[in-house]
């Protein structure tokens, strides 16, 4: 079945705060610049605005942000499931608004201070709560472990180590050296200094294979698409879709597949067959969550991109490159830019398709955004 | 070993909880078709029955995936290897590998279970397989 949103929802705008790891502002200050600019961008006022959403552990209230950005009435407030596999999300219950009639214009925003505040890749204190008792009695106490978990056995079916995760790192590292507003701008990494840096999760995580901790705000107004011609500068939402699968989690599907796969990637890539009408080898560039070096392998693996266990050769042979099949995180990633939650992987896919990015792929008409469970394509409009 | 954090009492897994605390890994087994399920859940996906039985698992099975959990950015005295086991009776389960040098861990190794008592609980453990050792026996030694 192909679904409403697909032609009916554009991007209008696009706005964020600089990343950094101690911004020295309020959480709801960064939402309230970010949403700022984002109207802004997209030729509007704040009186246009007639709906928000963000996702789980957002710690801004949609009120309290939009009395600060001067939106007089809100129509609409959605928050959408899972922690950052939930950031494509975002775009779906925007778009579904704005392709009902609910709402004109949809400010989506996602603001926090995770380096400088409450850090995300500290342990949890204790047990969040029972969905937890098969997984924190044990040590499972950061994402970056319940993650690796999996991922170990990826990198062990396919004869991989971490050596072969660093290729991918060093080359977002590459790309966000040559991008200002990332932090890494200006600071590539080597092979050697991935492998020299320390372990996160052994055997299968390094310091360098791990997203930042950021403190910022990243913002974005979805708009309807017959009032296209009033923006300067929209951008096509061709497909908005999640995928959750049975037996899953946030942050993993542990018991249903032989974990050599993202399944929940998967039943994405068909919905956006399903919307959109284009698979994995269409897509002139790619933004896939990387929260960890190997969830862009599996991402790739899953989108179709590459083939099962081909991702490794893939990034080896230059294909995630500007001049490769498909440029992936043209930004430096969550790795290299920074971390809000994937959001500015949805704005660098935006500046993508307008050609405005730092590191532009020249003639890019359709970009993928995708976080596992979560996944949107746009189009040149 | 530093201080284990305790699974929060819920009524949907406090028969998994129960059968450790008698040294028995438990898995649900639908009453109605037999599908056996873990993690805990309160009703059969396969068929949509709300009964179930405590199914003893043999305990034995095989490393399917490993980590060295630690703690990020801290010294750790303590860390543990975090296991996910494939059980023979064909359901996974995570738990931690113990008595066992890193250098030694290896995905497919075969493990059984034993059990901790902890403050309060029973925290079910593997260890690497010996041959001809009875889950039973080698649960009893190391639990007492």
């Amino acid at each position: 079945m192909v679904s409403e949103i697909s032609g009916r929802a554009v991007i209008s705008g696009i706005g964020q705060t600089e990343f950094s790891k101690d911004s020295g502002r309020s959480t709801l200050r960064l939402a309230t610049e970010a949403a700022t600019a984002a109207i802004a961008d997209a030729g509007l006022e704040p009186a246009d605005i007639r709906g928000t959403v963000t996702f789980t552990q957002d710690e801004n209230d949609e009120i309290a942000l939009a009395t600060a950005v001067g939106i007089p009435e809100l129509g609409y407030t959605s928050r959408s499931r899972g922690g950052g596999g939930g950031s494509g999300s975002t775009i779906q219950q925007a778009a579904v608004a704005v392709a009902s009639g609910v709402a004109d214009h949809v400010l989506i925003y996602r603001a926090f201070n995770e380096r400088s505040g409450r850090r995300f890749g500290q342990p949890l204190k204790g047990n969040p709560d029972p969905t937890w008792n098969p997984y924190r009695p044990y040590g499972l106490d950061t994402p970056m472990k319940v993650y690796a978990l999996w991922a170990q056995h990826y990198l062990h079916h396919f004869g991989l180590t971490n050596e072969d995760l660093a290729l991918y790192a060093v080359q977002a590292r590459e790309y966000a050296s040559t991008n200002p507003a990332a932090s890494y701008y200006g600071k590539p990494l080597s092979f050697e200094e991935h492998q020299a840096s320390r372990w996160i999760v052994e055997p299968v995580l390094r310091l360098y294979d791990c997203c930042q901790e950021s403190d910022g705000g990243v913002a974005l107004v979805v708009s309807r698409s017959d009032q296209a011609s009033r923006y300067p500068s929209p951008v096509r939402i061709r497909a908005a879709v999640q995928g959750h699968l049975r037996g899953g989690h946030e942050m993993f599907n542990y018991y249903e597949g032989d974990l050599t796969y993202f399944p929940e990637t998967r039943a994405v890539a068909t919905r956006i067959w399903n919307e959109a009408g284009v698979t994995g080898t269409d897509y002139d560039v790619a933004l896939l969550y990387d929260n960890m070096t190997p969830m862009v392998f599996l991402q790739m693996e899953g989108l179709g991109i590459c083939g099962p266990g081909e991702a490794r050769d893939f990034i080896a042979s230059g294909g995630m490159r500007l001049d490769g099949a498909t440029p992936i995180n043209t930004n430096g990633g969550l790795i290299g830019e920074g971390y809000i939650h994937g959001m500015n992987l949805i704005t660098e896919a935006v500046r993508q398709v307008r050609g405005t990015a730092a590191n532009q792929v020249v003639g890019a008409e359709t970009a993928v955004f995708c976080s596992g469970r979560s996944a949107v394509v746009l189009g040149a409009w | 070993m530093s201080a284990v954090v305790p699974p929060l009492d819920h009524l949907d897994d406090r028969y998994f909880w129960e059968g450790a605390a008698r040294w028995e890994l438990v898995v649900q087994r639908c009453s109605s078709c037999g599908h056996q399920r873990y993690p805990p859940a309160p009703q059969c996906p396969e068929c949509s029955s709300s009964e179930f039985v405590d199914f003893v698992s043999s305990g034995r099975g095989t490393i399917y995936a490993w980590i060295l959990s630690h703690h990020p950015t801290k010294k750790d005295e303590s860390p543990r290897v975090v296991v996910m086991v494939a059980l023979d009776e064909g359901v996974r389960v995570v738990s931690n590998l113990i008595d066992c040098d890193l250098d030694e861990v290896a995905n497919d190794l075969a493990v059984e279970v034993c059990f901790i008592s902890q403050e309060g609980f029973t925290l079910p453990q593997f260890r690497l397989a010996e041959a001809g050792a009875t889950n039973e026996r080698r649960t009893r030694e190391y639990g007492v």
